[in-house]
């Protein structure tokens, strides 16, 4: 059966609070998630105090300051800091997104940020998750121009029409945001793809220069792998880039039953 | 030790899975239809006495649309049931014994409900 509660070595207990820095004027405190896999302790939460005048005002800043200032052994991965490299993916005020794009003054409620790692995935320390399965579920819709055609000697032709068709798919960042937002992935994740990797398949499927439209469905067609999808929506909710995998994934079943009649 | 991507192949794809999906949209379509009339016949049988409410129910037109609705929710009932038996039972002999009785079941109560209409319907 699908498991409702945390394991015993998985619950999380209180966690160490940390001073405010001192002669700050304005502090902002973090929660943040912290497990270390080598001293064999249940994860637990630490407060940390982020002086608003030293440091930017994401919720990526803030981590950077207290890595910078008060324990560099906070982990979590972060590159580009604008967006668009989709390391910091994080739960961040309950919702999946990505830390440098989101405001501190954007978290709801009390003006605490709290921050988890993706949920339902295996967290490698404190903020990193394993994305190993993610990753191979991507790689699993091949995702790459497939042709029997022989290559033209310029690019392969693309009408404007077409080409629109790609607008809102070939701007995912791999973040792992929206698939670690649905419920069905957290209880089917090892057959499920996700709505990462189906929207990723969508792009291939719906892209005019492919010619492995037919195998591409076929791979797909399964219970599990593109049918677990419920329409529950929270990865169109989730998604930092306003992309909509839901109605990527909708787009897919209806392909699988336009080519039934 | 197989490989992460050895791993999310799996046994590979079913092939199958869109006509579970086309049939549970067909049946939601039907049972919207036939539900109306379901829910109408029953206003209008309310208080009516024993012998009314199988009279009304022998009418063929009547009868055959209760069946439809019968079979359509039967249907309906069934595959609903068996995604979420496959959402949340997942060690393998459990979920087998799951699915095959919500399957029973399905028609047992499907095929009682038949009977019944028919009972009344020819009055025998």
């Amino acid at each position: 059966m699908v498991q409702l509660s945390l394991p015993k070595n998985s619950r999380i207990v209180g966690g160490k609070s940390w001073p405010k820095p001192a002669g700050a004027k304005s502090v902002t405190e973090f929660k943040v998630y912290r497990w270390n896999p080598d001293d064999g302790q249940n994860p637990r939460v630490d407060t940390f105090y982020v002086d608003r005048d030293d440091c930017g005002p994401m919720v990526l800043d803030g981590l950077i300051y207290i890595k910078s200032k008060i324990d560099s052994t906070l982990t979590f991965r972060r590159s580009c800091r604008e967006g668009i490299c989709g390391s910091c993916a994080m739960n961040i005020d309950g919702t999946n997104t990505l830390a440098c794009t989101k405001g501190m003054d954007e978290c709801s409620g009390d003006g605490t940020v709290k921050i988890y790692p993706l949920p339902h995935m295996p967290v490698v320390k404190d903020l990193v998750p394993d994305l190993t399965q993610f990753y191979a579920q991507h790689a699993s819709v091949e995702p790459w121009l497939k042709t029997d055609t022989r290559a033209p000697g310029t690019e392969w032709k693309q009408s404007r029409e077409d080409r629109e068709k790609l607008d809102g798919l070939y701007e995912c960042i791999l973040c792992a945001c929206c698939s670690t937002s649905c419920p069905s992935y957290w209880w089917n994740g090892d057959r499920y793809l996700g709505p990462a990797a189906l929207l990723q398949a969508y792009r291939w499927l719906i892209d005019s220069r492919d010619e492995a439209t037919g195998e591409r469905l076929d791979d797909l067609e399964d219970p599990f792998k593109l049918y677990r999808c419920h329409t529950i929506m929270n990865c169109a909710k989730a998604c930092p880039k306003g992309l909509n995998p839901a109605k990527a994934i909708a787009e897919i079943k209806g392909m699988m039953v336009a080519r039934q009649f | 030790m197989r490989t992460p991507l050895g791993q999310v192949r799996g046994l590979g794809a079913a092939r199958s899975g869109t006509g579970h999906f086309w049939l549970q949209r067909l049946t939601a379509v039907s049972n919207l239809l036939l539900s109306i009339v379901f829910v109408s016949v029953l206003i209008s049988l309310a208080g009516d006495s024993h012998a009314a409410v199988t009279a009304t129910l022998s009418n063929p037109v009547i009868a055959i649309l209760m069946l439809l609705f019968v079979i359509s929710a039967t249907v309906h009932m069934r595959i609903g049931m068996q995604v979420i038996i496959e959402d949340y039972v997942h060690a393998e002999l459990p979920k087998l014994l799951a699915l095959m009785a919500n399957t029973f079941f399905a028609i047992a109560m499907g095929l009682s409900a038949v009977f019944a209409l028919l009972k009344i319907s020819f009055g025998v």
